[in-house]
């Protein structure tokens, strides 16, 4: 039974024809969209241009490439991906380990730690932008004068730090959850039996817990960096990118080119190249869930 | 088997988590607690807002006149619902097909979709707004629906299939064993027991739509934006009148802070695809 289920030769076709409106329509979706992509990086055209439309070979490319914002957007990605991970993946796993201890109104802190996660982009920037980090009226500011330092313009001085921590925030309660989860499901007798046996608390993380999420740690990392890399209105909101050039990633890079310069070639080869990044993340993470079917 | 803890470990539990998640949540409780000031009152220090100063609901309806905050909190309860309905309409099918009538193809076709997922939306963001221009979609509601349809669809595909793999076969084969045709097989025995896992699916599609902020800003204006897009109004130097951002923030997230409490445990399965349970 098992693997074969109900397959007989009539129910095979049904399932084949209500399999195709889903396949086809993802399949449009994901094909029209990247040929124009693929087809514009290598035109000239700008919309405020009519009439252009010639072939442009690589040119799109190169000079998407070699303008100086594109070394710093890519700098920013980095940076704002590689920081968000690095907090929301440690604080989610000491979040997850405390939330499993024993303890009083559990559910009420769980739900308390992982409401961030439901309060959509542009609000918890927003929120973060005016009521804290705001020189003079906001409570970060008012600490900072409190303590009598100098007032901070946070996204003034400190951009790119800023948003990491506010698109910190919004995904450490994802971390959490899903460790939350991870740890949920490990054996706590064999935990039990590893304190009898003598082994400590750091033997205890490093050779049970660790081993244990590992799988789970990856997950986040993987799914994470996929968000991540798209990161779009929390800048839009805050920053708008800059001061210069300070907050821009490569998400919003591309956004500025195609929609407020109109240059549908280049914003299209700087799309063409946002799509092989996040390729490059997606085989890893494929290939770990794929595994998981199998079992 | 529960482990015996002393008190006093789970009273320093309590306390440093409790702590810990009430800072969490502190931007949170603020806002709400703002929404319910005067603009004045609004600016003031922290513990002044607190223990000096009254209770007003004026910045809602201030909020509202600004305005017309009710219709796209209506944009965004059309365009989340409608595109869930749709996606469910379109994936309960083929989900089904794949989980009951699995072929050499499912687990290539299950990944496929999943990597339409890791497509970043920016790459694709010149020829959809093109798209959109020609066909008289941008700043519609239908537009949006539809886009929000198919980039969360490989999330329901995924989440109803987990959760239909979880209904035994052995059931369905009784079933037929009795003499069920395939559609009362359909009506009496599988849909009762997958309505659990497809209001999970539906919930959280629900959130993921609801707050979805790249194309809700990009492919909108006045007309169909939802409260993602709408809320970007408060960049400033609007974001500075605490009190009327507070209010019109804490209707844009109530909703969902709400689903979410509820639909917890359903979005680590999800938003791992099954990876997590």
């Amino acid at each position: 039974m098992g693997d074969k289920r109900l397959s007989t030769k009539a129910s095979q076709s049904t399932a084949r024809l209500m399999l195709s409106p889903a396949v086809l329509l993802l399949l449009g979706w994901m094909l029209v969209p990247l040929c124009m992509t693929v087809y514009f990086s290598f035109l000239y055209y700008n919309l405020l241009q009519p009439g252009s439309g010639s072939f442009a070979g690589w040119d799109n490319y190169y000079w998407f490439i070699t303008d100086p914002s594109f070394k710093d957007a890519i700098y920013n990605t980095l940076m704002l991906v590689g920081g968000v991970l690095v907090i929301t993946t440690i604080g989610g796993l000491g979040m997850a380990i405390l939330l499993d201890k024993p303890m009083f109104g559990q559910g009420l802190i769980r739900i308390m730690a992982i409401a961030p996660f439901f309060v959509m982009p542009t609000v918890s920037a927003l929120v973060w932008k005016n009521m804290f980090m705001n020189p003079v009226n906001g409570i970060f500011g008012r600490i900072v004068t409190g303590l009598g330092f100098p007032p901070i313009d946070f996204f003034g001085q400190y951009p790119l730090a800023s948003i990491i921590f506010i698109v910190s925030w919004m995904w450490l309660p994802f971390a959490t959850l899903i460790l939350l989860t991870a740890l949920q499901s490990l054996d706590q007798e064999q935990m039990e039996a590893a304190e009898m046996d003598g082994a400590n608390w750091s033997n205890r993380f490093f050779f049970i817990m660790l081993p244990h999420l590992a799988r789970s740690i990856t997950v986040v990392i993987l799914i994470q960096t996929i968000f991540l890399l798209s990161i779009f209105a929390e800048i839009l909101v805050t920053t708008n990118g800059g001061p210069g050039t300070a907050t821009t990633n490569l998400t919003y890079l591309i956004y500025v080119s195609s929609l407020l310069q109109f240059d549908v070639g280049m914003g299209s080869a700087g799309g063409v190249i946002a799509i092989i990044l996040a390729n490059i993340v997606a085989i890893f993470l494929m290939r770990m869930i794929g595994k998981n079917l199998d079992a | 088997m529960a482990r015996a803890v002393s008190k006093r470990t789970k009273v320093l539990n309590t306390t440093v988590a409790g702590a810990l998640g009430f800072l969490l949540f502190f931007p949170i409780l603020w806002i709400i607690i703002l929404s319910f000031k005067t603009e004045e009152d609004a600016i003031r220090a922290p513990l002044e807002v607190l223990f000096d100063s009254g209770w007003t609901m004026d910045s809602f309806s201030a909020v509202q006149a600004r305005s017309d905050y009710l219709k796209h909190f209506t944009n965004s309860v059309i365009i989340s619902v409608g595109s869930t309905l749709l996606g469910l309409l379109i994936a309960i099918p083929a989900a089904w097909s794949m989980a009951f009538v699995p072929s050499k193809q499912t687990k290539n076709i299950l990944m496929w979709m999943l990597s339409t997922k890791m497509l970043p939306p920016v790459g694709v963001l010149v020829p959809i707004y093109l798209l959109f221009r020609d066909f008289n979609l941008l700043d519609t509601r239908i537009g949006l629906t539809i886009v929000l349809t198919l980039i969360n669809l490989p999330i329901i595909v995924w989440m109803l299939y987990t959760y239909f793999k979880e209904i035994p076969s052995e059931i369905l084969e009784a079933a037929r064993m009795d003499g069920a045709a395939l559609r009362e097989e359909i009506i009496y025995v599988l849909t009762p027991m997958a309505i659990p896992g497809m209001a999970s699916t539906a919930l959280l599609n629900i959130i993921l739509a609801w707050n979805e902020a790249f194309w809700t800003i990009n492919l909108t204006a006045a007309n169909a934006a939802p409260l993602t897009a709408f809320i970007t109004s408060y960049s400033s130097p609007e974001g500075l009148f605490y009190a009327k951002l507070s209010a019109a923030s804490i209707m844009a997230i109530a909703p969902i802070l709400i689903m979410g409490w509820f639909s917890q445990n359903q979005l680590v399965r999800g938003l791992t695809f099954g990876a997590v349970k």
